[in-house]
């Protein structure tokens, strides 16, 4: 973390990113798997709607849907918006319109990207076909985006039925996202973590109940008051309960066992979390007494270790369990 | 049925970022006011229950950190609602008809500011068909209000006037993150941002916090000299696929306001929950608001909109009115998602003064 230029409230990038893996119903991987082959289905309502998109259900009738019908790749513009800075993940990086469209045969709108050379050249009722994205995976993706296509007239008739059935059929989606973050801790966490760099570990006292918070949060869970005085707590504590841990996490460089603990700082309200070395896994005990171990640059404490002190008594630490 | 009433509202100002502090210590001061004007404390509230978003946070039970706002240990009657606070209120109000509580503390807290809002909103959309387009919330928005124009029921120098009107009552509102606006006219030499919208058709992008506490019967007559009382509550959803929609229309709006009770008499102030200028125009007309009913006088979502928050302050806004008198029957609105997806209605009533 930095401290930011404007204020002391320290900040840090913080990226999350994840592949959302999803199952797909019938209709929806119908849909998708056609998408693929160059095909767009539609499913009818009881009522003789055609839904384009598809879904499994009725958004009105709540039936369930399954009767897949084929819609042509041209179709009407029915809104619009220009879209002048397009971003990350959209579907065109140059100016774009976002479009819902209404397929030949459809009842209901398909929400897209057109690609126009301008907000004059888009406009509502304006005819449009699809551009097939050139690899194709069974994903809404697959239409690259809308295309002009001023001399198309709308196809008339009903759209023909279709099994749904293709060989080798889609039957989930790996939706991909990313969303980038910038943390901020707060004044309380700022004020923790600036101490711990300077090899000082300071706790907040509740204007209450008195209890020191080690983290300090800015808050009592307890009375629902803000935490404001500072209070510096350790160096020396007790390991007031541990565990084992026999599994090794990725991207962690710590050899296996190895002992986590809860440890009680001389002079704070509740325990914290640490990892206990300098002691055979198997020796650590409820009542050692430990001390945070710095590497050389670190800002927060790397372990902490048996200070040689002889462990402290139960009566001492058991209401921090 | 028992009655029961929002006895006191209290927020925050509304910033564009606030780094400088915690989830938690942007709320704390909110819940302080709020209790301290009811004469109550955490450990005196019957029930709890708070909005807010993880991916507004960008960290898994984002909640439970601000939970250490309220008290909860020992263990409280506290839940949550991934929405925004509107919503926890309605959890809360069914909490206190079912008489399981007497008093119940709602809030529930917003910073957009870590994030990319309109971004981070995308993922709240469906996510085979939608979210994998990554389509903004200004651009939804924007194709909402293109709708509308075509349909003939606005135009951008009527949106223009829809903005200047609520960031012009948003001076006297010392919580708005916005407030005062250039004429109607200038306001259109602005370029768009997603055509047809303009900055001032958009909301600002925040952080804020709220909170209300509700009480039933006399315990809300001991606690407020003059109880907003809740005289109906409704929400109801749109189909979740926007081609399916008429964007120009709000029929769970319509639904709502009907169950709330809405149309049973005339309403003299309306908080709308409308953070595009066009969602305005599309809310008065579901719910009927004539000329003469204030709307927005706290300048709305328009100038200040902290996500998860900005329902909640609509109630609150509209109850604050009746305590203060300034309103004897009150409407409130809130919404979540794209393009007026979900949609929450509320009417508040004062006693006769
Ligand atoms: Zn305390």
């Amino acid at each position: 973390m930095t401290p930011a230029s404007s204020s002391e409230a320290l900040r840090a990038p913080l990226v999350v990113e994840f592949p959302f893996t999803r199952s797909l119903g019938p209709v929806q991987s119908a849909f998708l798997t056609g998408l693929r082959e160059r095909t767009v289905l539609g499913v009818r309502t009881t009522d003789g709607r055609v839904l384009v998109p598809p879904v499994e259900y009725d958004p009105v009738t709540a039936d369930e849907l399954r009767d897949l019908v084929q819609v042509a790749p041209t179709g009407t513009v029915t809104t619009w918006a220009w879209n002048p800075s397009p971003s990350r993940g959209q579907p065109l990086a140059t100016p774009f319109a976002w479009v819902l469209v209404r397929l030949d045969g459809a009842g209901t709108a398909l929400l897209h990207a057109l690609d126009a050379p301008g907000p004059r050249a888009v406009h509502t009722g304006m005819r449009v076909r699809i551009r097939w994205a050139s690899a194709r995976t069974g994903a809404i993706t697959d239409i690259a985006c809308f295309e002009p296509d001023p001399d198309q007239p709308a196809a008339t008739g009903e759209p023909a039925p279709h099994s749904g059935e293709f060989t080798d059929p889609v039957r989930g989606i790996v939706a991909p996202a990313r969303l980038d973050y910038t943390y901020a801790p707060g004044r309380a966490q700022t004020r923790f973590l600036a101490a711990l760099a300077g090899r000082r570990t300071v706790g907040e006292r509740c204007p209450s109940c008195r209890k020191v918070y080690v983290p300090p949060r800015g808050a009592c869970p307890t009375c629902g008051v803000a935490t404001a005085e500072q209070v510096e707590v350790g160096p020396h504590g007790t390991v007031t309960t541990f565990c084992i841990v026999n599994i090794k996490a990725k991207n962690l460089d710590i050899e296996v066992p190895y002992v986590y603990a809860h440890i009680a700082l001389d002079g704070a309200g509740l325990a914290l979390h640490g990892r206990i070395a300098g002691i055979p896994y198997d020796q650590v005990r409820m009542g050692l007494r430990v001390a945070p171990v710095w590497t050389e640059d670190g800002r927060y404490p790397d372990h902490y270790r048996p200070t040689g002190e002889p462990d402290a008594d139960y009566d001492t630490y058991k209401e921090l369990l | 049925m028992r009655e029961v009433a929002i006895v006191a509202f209290a927020q925050s100002d509304h910033r564009p970022d606030t780094a400088d502090v915690s989830e938690v210590e942007l709320l704390l001061p909110v819940l302080r006011r709020v209790l301290d004007d009811v004469g109550l404390t955490t450990g005196g509230i019957g029930f709890t229950c708070s909005g807010s978003s993880d991916y507004l946070a960008g960290r898994a039970f984002s909640f439970t950190m601000a939970l250490d706002g309220v008290g909860a240990w020992p263990p409280i009657s506290e839940s949550h609602v991934e929405m925004d606070g509107a919503w926890a209120l309605y959890e809360a109000w069914t909490k206190l008809l079912t008489e399981e509580a007497d008093t119940a503390l709602v809030y529930s807290c917003g910073k957009s500011s870590p994030g990319n809002l309109r971004e981070v909103l995308t993922r709240q959309l469906d996510p085979y068909y939608l979210a994998p387009l990554w389509p903004d919330s200004v651009s939804l928005a924007a194709l909402q209000a293109q709708a509308l124009i075509d349909a003939g029921e606005t135009d951008e120098h009527a949106l223009a006037g829809v903005a200047a009107r609520a960031r012009t009552a948003a001076e006297d509102n010392p919580h708005a993150q916005l407030a005062g606006s250039a004429e109607p006219a200038r306001l259109l030499d602005a370029p768009y941002l997603v055509r047809p919208l303009r900055r001032h058709d958009c909301p600002p992008i925040g952080d804020g916090a709220a909170a209300v506490v509700l009480a039933a019967g006399d315990t809300a007559r001991r606690l407020c000299r003059r109880p907003a009382w809740i005289r109906g509550l409704d929400h109801r959803v749109e189909p979740h696929a926007l081609g399916v929609r008429d964007l120009t229309r709000s029929p769970s709006t319509r639904l709502a306001a009907e169950r709330a009770g809405a149309f049973d008499s005339p309403v003299d102030t309306a908080e709308l929950h409308a953070p595009f200028t066009s969602q305005e125009v599309i809310l008065r007309r579901a719910l009927r608001l004539g000329e003469d009913v204030r709307v927005s006088p706290s300048g709305g979502a328009q100038a200040a909109n902290p996500m998860m928050a900005a329902g909640l302050i609509r109630l609150g806004e509209a109850a604050a009115a009746i305590h203060r008198g300034g309103s004897d029957r009150a409407l409130a609105h809130a919404t979540s998602g794209p393009c007026l997806q979900q949609n929450l209605v509320a009417v508040l009533e004062g006693d006769p003064q």
